[in-house]
């Protein structure tokens, strides 16, 4: 597309027009909101099914659904959550909207290779949706597909494990076109140590995404081949190996979840310092306890193989370096709460979606020393103590600031304000749902009852109960968040340029942004991308008439 | 917590009551330290910030303090756990397989039972075999866990330490009657287990009851009702002589269940399934002698 000739006084909404100038844009802001509503699409099928699972568990004994079912529901909103919600979220909504703007450039480094891998994405999403009509019904293995289950059962594994790996390149590009476009394109006057902790969480994800993700596609393949033509690689019967699966499958499925966390790490430390109007404390702290955690988490995968038969040695071995991974994670919640101490703070919804994923997280995080410790992760390993954990760092944390991120730059994107009681509502009802239904899940964890429980013994019932009414406070408030979003985007207050008084560059661009993102020169200060001296500098362009 | 049920119980929940401790410490301080700093340093009270761009000691601080917490509940963790693999000499051998989805437990005498007997005091180290998937044999109670791996081996140990019986569960999930695969542990005298041990009548069930028995050992009521309701195969209840559509090499007829179709269907379930039903089951082949296989149509025919 040539648009060196577009009227800069046109938003990039305006330029063109059209289904087609949609899905075969090459524009980062619009290939942003494709990934938006189609993940949102798929976020609402997860927790359609989370919604039918929690329903079935109510009561013991079968309540909505045979076994079979429940077992391809919790697969299905597995598949769904991981590879096409979480995995792309962040990175592939806001960091394609706000990196290049973030770091003074018009676009990523590599547009059309950008735009094949949302169509990259579509493809692997229409594909998973297919196991619903194609052979015998969607699969039924967990959505971590252990051997030989996976290799023996009957349901249509094949086309879902391809679905994952079609999806897994989706995403090893979004990945190398962030680094590509962190090295090649950043502003001249913008050194490493000068970018936003946005795109350093987004540069530590992306090295994780190019690297880590060729090994889970491959792995998934060898699933398929074993299915197709029995080679033996997994299944003992074939004379293959079971433990091997697990080792190919966490090598990816560890690290990556520091890919779906580490974006939404550098979301919060973007909305900290606009909320407290000062300078991040620990920018370095913060930027390399990012690639810290991106390095050691190649290094954890076994701790979820403790009671699996592997080695002591190796069990031991992999609980050490567990615990260090804490470190640079608790640096990091030091350090934003710091950032909070001597401040002059604008509470809006933005700043408490960002503190409850802090509160959410530090649940996540020091329930994860539990299954560090060997001792005592034997007891709650593949109990519902992990699903509530892996929900707290992965729901509480990553998602509840990818609402946050809505929120935030809901002005910058749709360019109009949100209702702020409503937003709170939503919060509120979310939170406090939220903690009911996984704080009752971690309990009855460690009361002892089994993940991927179709039925449960009656001493677990009345947590069960807690549980599912918990799911639904849940559900409402992010129904109530949606309509507060989707109206406010219609008839919301038009919003200025910089309605949070931020100073990263994309406060200084116009709401929403024109094609090529900057109107005027934009203002960086040299001591950092935290300078708040330099906001009313920034906010006279907004005294300056606006045309539109 | 604490219930000394095992020899290990105690040590684990001591190992997660450090962890909580330490844990609620954290999230109780640095949650209202957060919201005691958005109070006191509200723009309203503070309509100035201070910019404060970090500081070396404190950095250095919160990076010593979590690195020795973290290394304690390491240790914690760790001699807790190396006690779980070192088996005492004098344990008593039980071997548990898991198939989908029922448990077996034998033990050296040849005695074959499906809840798990201890006795009191005594250290037991169970080998872990699975016939199929995997399984993962879970004591809530004794907080062990141990992978049933097909084509290896694994092993935990425990001490039964108070009377009384406790769930055996699977941990790791195995397909449609994951949640069923529940079986238990009695705890009991080393009187009573030697009596119970010695006991070796069930050898000698005949006709009917021998086939019940046998029924039972071999996981088939999992997934078999005898009362006509549908679980993941076709009901045992009036199934000799039944009028049954089957699906045998893409091709679907009706056969009448009789002895033969029993015998093959036991041998080769996967020739012919009956419509409406996955093919799922494991081959008995060479599993079972001509004897057994009769005495366990005698029982089917007595269900009518």
């Amino acid at each position: 597309m040539d648009n060196h000739a577009i009227d800069s006084h046109l938003n990039f909404y305006e330029t063109k027009r059209g289904l087609f100038s949609w899905i075969f844009t090459l524009d980062h802001k619009r290939i942003a909101l494709l990934y938006l509503y189609s993940i949102s699409l798929f976020f609402l099928v997860g927790v359609a099914l989370g919604f039918l699972m929690r329903l079935e568990l109510f009561s013991p004994g079968g309540q909505v659904m045979d076994p079979r079912t429940y077992n391809q529901v919790f697969t299905f909103h597995g598949v769904i959550m991981i590879f096409l919600v979480i995995i792309p979220s962040i990175p592939a909504v806001f960091g394609n909207f706000f990196l290049p703007i973030m770091i003074g450039t018009d676009d990523v480094a590599l547009p059309r290779l950008n735009l094949f891998s949302w169509w990259l994405y579509i493809f692997g999403a229409l594909m998973a949706l297919g196991t619903l009509m194609f052979g015998n019904g969607p699969a039924d293995t967990g959505w971590t597909f252990y051997a030989p289950y996976s290799v023996t059962s009957d349901t249509n594994v094949s086309m879902l494990l391809l679905a994952a790996f079609i999806l897994g390149f989706s995403s090893i590009l979004t990945g190398l076109n962030f680094i590509v476009t962190i090295h090649r394109l950043r502003a001249p006057q913008m050194p490493w140590f000068r970018m936003p902790l946005f795109a350093w969480g987004l540069y530590a994800t992306a090295w994780i995404q190019l690297l880590a993700t060729p090994i889970v596609g491959i792995t998934l393949l060898m699933v398929v081949m074993e299915r197709t033509f029995g080679i033996g690689l997994f299944d003992p019967s074939l004379g293959g190996d079971p433990i091997l699966y697990q080792h190919l499958f966490w090598i990816y499925s560890h690290p990556v979840v520091y890919v779906m966390i580490l974006p939404a790490m550098g979301i919060v430390s973007e909305v900290i310092p606009t909320s407290a109007q000062r300078t991040i404390f620990g920018y370095k702290a913060i930027a390399l306890s990012s690639m810290a955690i991106a390095f050691l988490g190649y290094f954890v995968w076994g701790h979820h193989m403790f009671t699996s038969g592997m080695s002591d040695q190796a069990r031991v071995v992999f609980s050490f370096i567990t615990f260090l991974v804490a470190i640079p994670t608790a640096i990091k919640v030091f350090n934003w709460i710091a950032t909070l101490y001597k401040g002059s703070i604008y509470i809006t919804p933005n700043l408490l979606w960002s503190t409850a994923f802090i509160f959410n997280f530090l649940i996540g995080g020091l329930t994860g020393l539990i299954n560090g410790a060997l001792a005592a992760d034997v007891h709650v390993h593949d109990t519902t103590y992990i699903v509530a954990h892996f929900h707290y760092t992965m729901f509480g944390g990553t998602i509840f600031v990818f609402l946050g991120a809505l929120h935030y730059w809901f002005p910058k994107i749709w360019g109009r304000m949100y209702n702020q009681k409503l937003a709170y509502w939503a919060l509120g009802l979310t939170f406090v749902g939220f903690n009911i239904l996984y704080g009752a899940m971690l309990t009855v964890g460690v009361k002892g009852m089994p993940r991927r429980y179709y039925d449960y013994l009656p001493q677990f019932e009345f947590l069960n109960k807690v549980a599912t009414v918990g799911s639904w406070i849940l559900i409402i408030g992010i129904l109530l968040m949606i309509y507060n979003l989707i109206r406010s985007a219609r008839k919301g207050e038009i919003a200025p340029r910089n309605p949070w008084n931020g100073v990263t560059l994309e406060w200084q661009v116009p709401s929403p942004p024109p094609l090529h993102n900057f109107d005027r020169p934009f203002i960086l200060s040299e001591k950092g991308p935290y300078d708040f001296s330099l906001l009313e500098k920034i906010n006279e362009v907004e005294q300056k008439p606006l045309d539109h | 917590m604490f219930t000394n049920a095992s020899n290990f119980t105690n040590d684990v929940d001591l190992t997660f009551a450090i962890i909580i401790g330490i844990s609620l410490f954290f999230l109780i301080g640095l949650t209202a330290l957060m919201i005691y700093f958005m109070v006191r340093y509200h723009h309203k009270r503070n309509p100035v910030a201070k910019d404060i761009h970090g500081h070396v000691g404190l950095e250095i601080l919160w990076t010593v303090v979590p690195t020795i917490l973290v290394l304690v509940m390491f240790y914690y963790g760790w001699s807790g756990y190396t006690d779980m693999r070192k088996v005492p000499d004098d344990a008593m051998k039980i071997t548990a397989t898991g198939r989908m989805w029922s448990w077996t437990f034998e033990y050296e005498n040849g005695k074959k039972t499906d809840t798990l007997v201890i006795p009191i005091d005594k250290p037991v180290k169970l080998d872990l075999l699975s016939e199929d998937v995997i399984h993962s044999l879970y004591i809530p109670a004794f907080r062990v866990k141990e992978d049933l791996v097909p084509g290896d081996t694994n092993y935990m140990w425990f001490i039964g330490q108070q009377l009384g019986t406790y769930n055996i569960l699977c941990a790791e999930y195995c397909g449609d009657r994951h949640s069923y695969m529940v079986s238990k542990v009695d705890v009991i005298e080393q009187q009573a287990f030697e009596t119970w041990y010695n006991d070796t009548t069930q050898a000698t069930l005949e006709g009917a009851e021998a086939g019940l028995a046998l029924l039972k050992q071999n996981a088939c009521m999992s997934c078999h009702s005898v009362d006509g309701t549908t679980m993941v195969g076709p009901s045992f209840k009036g199934l000799f002589g039944r009028n049954t559509e089957i699906e045998s090499n893409g091709i679907v007829k009706n056969i009448t269940a009789d002895e033969l179709y029993i015998i093959k269907s036991i041998e080769d379930p996967a020739a012919d399934v009956v419509k409406g039903f996955s093919n799922i089951m494991p081959a008995y082949k060479d599993k079972m002698t001509q004897k057994e296989l009769e005495q366990m149509i005698e029982y089917i025919k007595t269900l009518k």
